[in-house]
């Protein structure tokens, strides 16, 4: 059983460091995946927005650490 | 999706990706092997690659099952999370925001950790532990890896020769030296696999909603390269200190 929750430990590690990224990163796919699924966006649309999409999630991860850093 | 491109990304991605895991695993096990002894070291390792090989072999058969856009979509969002998680921290240590990861002083760490242990009855049972943990923690992510950039255009053999080819040279260069790996420029790989694994994600995410890529496979390099500038341009301005103060403010 310990060996199977060090595995879960660290697979959940895996996809999750900082909370904030992986939770906008998630938000992101739901609403394009809703909007490609339910609004009919095209889905070409779709993988640019998400594109896009994860390169401001990225930027705005990065700053945020930095900015905490840079306030200590 | 049998062209060059797709293959030799796919190759390259797992034998990056891999090759960081198994430097990391292998500091332990030399760690424990020089420490204590190479029996627990290599008993720990190899009940380790038995387990992740039983592992593969019960759960893998099962992805044959999952249909190919709901596998693709599934991947690739794994794939992003893991993706930018290995970007974000990339970047970060590029910037000097976290430190750099050490190979010399993760091998310091285990070593005074297991020289307090020396002592113990069961130093031998401790030290075949800590060796099983490493590369069992680190073949999980190997696994993960090889599945993740294979799977979804059933190109996991291609994946795990990339895999098997960076733990046959990380074998024989850290047996050649017989040290940690330390002038390995992990940065620069977690960077360039950070950037791989994302790019993956979105191809294949994208893929799964239904996406038709213009230049088919061709567009996994745009989207690298996409990243790739956006990301170095990332780099740039947060090491300006003028942005720095920017964002503090």
């Amino acid at each position: 059983m310990k060996v199977l929750r060090l595995i879960l430990r660290e697979l959940v590690g895996m996809f999750i460091d900082d909370g904030s990224l992986a939770t906008l990163a998630l938000l992101l796919i739901v609403a394009i995946t809703a909007a490609v699924k339910l609004l009919a966006l095209p889905p070409l649309a779709g993988g640019v927005l998400l594109l896009l999409g994860c390169l401001v999630i990225l930027l705005y991860s990065v700053r945020r650490a930095t900015r905490r850093r840079s306030g200590q | 999706m049998h062209g060059l491109t797709p293959i030799l990304s796919t190759v390259a991605a797992s034998f990056l990706a891999s090759f960081v895991e198994v430097v990391e695993a292998f500091t332990i096990v030399l760690a424990v092997g020089v420490t204590r002894s190479w029996r627990p070291a290599l008993t720990g390792a190899a009940l380790a690659l038995a387990l992740l090989a039983a592992l593969v072999l019960a759960f893998g058969p099962l992805l044959a099952l999952v249909p190919i856009t709901v596998l693709q979509f599934v991947v690739g969002v794994l794939l992003i999370l893991f993706g930018m998680r290995w970007l974000r921290k990339a970047i970060l240590r590029g910037v000097g925001v976290i430190a750099l990861h050490d190979e010399d002083a993760a091998f310091s760490k285990e070593t005074a950790a297991l020289q307090q242990q020396a002592n113990d009855r069961r130093a031998d049972y401790l030290a075949g532990l800590a060796a099983f943990k490493a590369v069992l923690l680190e073949g999980v992510e190997v696994v993960f890896i090889v599945i993740a950039v294979g799977a979804a255009h059933a190109q996991t053999f291609y994946a795990s020769l990339g895999a098997l080819a960076a733990f046959i040279l990380v074998t024989i260069i850290g047996l050649a030296v017989h040290r940690p790996l330390a002038r390995v420029p992990e940065n620069a790989l977690k960077f360039a696999v950070g950037l791989m694994l994302t790019s993956f994600g979105i191809f294949w995410t994208g893929e799964g909603l239904g996406a038709d890529w213009p230049g088919a496979d061709l567009a996994l390099l745009a989207i690298f390269a996409v990243i790739a500038v956006a990301s170095f341009a990332i780099v740039r301005w947060l090491r300006d200190p003028k942005a720095t103060q920017g964002a503090a403010r």
